[in-house]
């Protein structure tokens, strides 16, 4: 499966760069240790060779696009396109600049889940067959199904296929990822609210503040976040528990209405702190209360720059 | 909670071209509400944002409230409706991790209202009074792990 897109993605990425249509091909390239692919901007034919299409493409390359002047070709699947269709609404991205190279995910694949079947020992090399993975090392080679190992956040996915694209790489191929988003959030809800609270702080914890997830978040671009605004400053620089929530606390609600569960957050963090808990609780709010799911349509407004006059109101008085 | 000494701090942000005016002819008609509230004037609660709430709790108080024009009488004309769909996704998120719906409050009260002004403040300062202080959010500069062992 894996060998023959990365081949027509190479293959179009070269086409792409040789007839001067765009000046980089942005997409993934084999990381330096198994199962940490990273992004690669391909400026030049020999470049095009670099890239990759596998399970475990999972940073959001659409923040790349963000200011560029010039032509750009992206590798997109299904989130990573509704991370641009949000670039563009915003302003971040003009679209004459993007070709988008659509590309249906099969679901990403989560290393830490991987690493931790085979505790204490080190993966060497890993492949993916089909609907198998194959991993070695010193001592052993085994072969286990792809589908349990995906990605949280690629159960739930809504949108596999691109959302637009200008070309397709490959088959169009199942849209969903047959999970029900609804249930990231649920079984916070059913707590009562110290137990809420205990579950939060639980969940937070071991957060060392590295802003990884920030950093590969496509919707963070601010020149300066509120986090390293010393003037007012809304959030201490400490690892300590009021520093941590606040952060945490505000980073979701900055990505309320825009949010793509796209996962890349909960990929880069270093210690794997599932933050997706606050923002999928957000975008299920939104969802039910507004009628609007992020990135989808290139002229629907965002929902919290919007208003209706019978928005709900219970909570009010 | 049922230590009776306990009296809540809640931060008030007013609108100043209602809320805020209500809070005046209060006081101007004798009408009394109970002291635990200081009033933050804003230009709007469309100005208000998320991170005066989070920074309130962070610095030990109980409550806060945020109160504007009802929809329609905005002087901006939709900053109030924009600040709806705010706090409403913003209030239901600090419920989901735990924070007391009752913390966080949002009301409209037209700057002629000055009774109905008295009874939310009233009725604010008694529900945060039953369920005691917010401790959740509050930035300790000596970790409670330490606090102990300070007291002696
Ligand atoms: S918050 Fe996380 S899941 Fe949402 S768009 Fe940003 S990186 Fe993707
Ligand atoms: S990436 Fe992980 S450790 Fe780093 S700031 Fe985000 S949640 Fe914390």
């Amino acid at each position: 499966m894996t060998n023959h897109i990365s081949t027509q993605i190479r293959q179009i990425a070269r086409e792409l760069l040789e007839s001067k249509t765009v000046k980089c091909v942005i997409g993934y390239k084999k990381g330096t240790i198994p199962m940490r692919e990273q992004i690669c901007f391909a400026r030049s034919p020999e470049q095009a060779d670099e890239l990759i299409w596998s399970g475990f493409c999972v940073l959001n390359q659409s923040k790349f696009l963000i200011g560029v002047e010039e032509p750009t070709a992206i590798v997109a699947q299904g989130c990573v396109t509704r991370n641009i269709i949000g670039l563009i609404r915003e302003n971040r991205v003009k679209r004459e600049n993007v070709h988008i190279l659509g590309i249906n995910s099969p679901g990403m694949l989560d290393h830490r889940k991987i690493a931790a079947k085979f505790p204490g020992r080190e993966i060497k090399e890993l492949w993916e067959h089909e609907d198998k993975i194959i991993a070695s090392g010193k001592g052993f080679k085994e072969t286990f199904p792809r589908k349990l190992f995906k990605r949280d956040n690629c159960y739930t996915c809504t949108h596999r296929n691109p959302v637009i694209y200008d070309q397709m790489i490959g088959e169009a191929g199942p849209e969903t990822g047959g999970g029900n988003i609804d249930n990231t959030a649920s079984p916070w809800e059913k707590k009562d609210y110290d137990q809420r609270w205990k579950i939060f702080t639980e969940t937070f914890k071991d957060c060392i503040r590295c802003y990884a997830c920030r950093d590969a978040c496509p919707l963070c671009y601010c020149r300066e976040c509120f986090v390293d605004s010393a003037r007012p400053q809304w959030c201490g620089k400490t690892v300590e528990e009021a520093d941590v929530h606040t952060f945490h606390i505000l980073r979701a609600f900055h990505c309320a209405g825009r949010c793509t569960d796209c996962g890349a957050c909960e990929s880069a963090c270093p210690v794997g702190i599932k933050m997706r808990r606050l923002t999928s609780k957000i975008e299920k709010d939104i969802r039910k209360m507004y009628g609007y799911s992020p990135g989808l349509k290139l002229d629907a407004r965002l929902p919290l720059t919007e208003f209706s006059l019978n928005d709900p109101e219970g909570f009010i008085g | 909670m049922s230590d009776k000494s306990f009296q809540p701090k809640i931060l008030a942000f007013l609108c100043k071209w209602c809320s805020y005016a209500a809070a005046d002819l209060a006081g101007v008609n004798r009408l009394s509400y109970p002291p635990n509230i200081t009033a933050i004037k804003i230009p709007c609660t469309g100005k208000m944002n998320p991170e005066y709430i989070i920074q309130a709790f962070r610095q030990g108080a109980d409550g806060v409230w945020i109160s504007g024009c009802h929809p329609g009488t905005c002087h901006y004309t939709s900053g109030n409706l924009i600040a709806r769909r705010r706090f409403a996704v913003f209030k239901n998120l600090l419920e989901y991790i735990g924070i007391e719906p009752q913390r966080v409050r949002l009301s409209w009260v037209g700057s002629s209202e000055a009774h109905r002004f008295q009874e939310i403040a009233q009725d604010i300062v008694d529900s945060i009074t039953e369920i005691g202080p917010a401790r959740k959010m509050v930035k300790n500069i000596i970790p409670q792990s330490y606090q102990g062992v300070r007291k002696i």
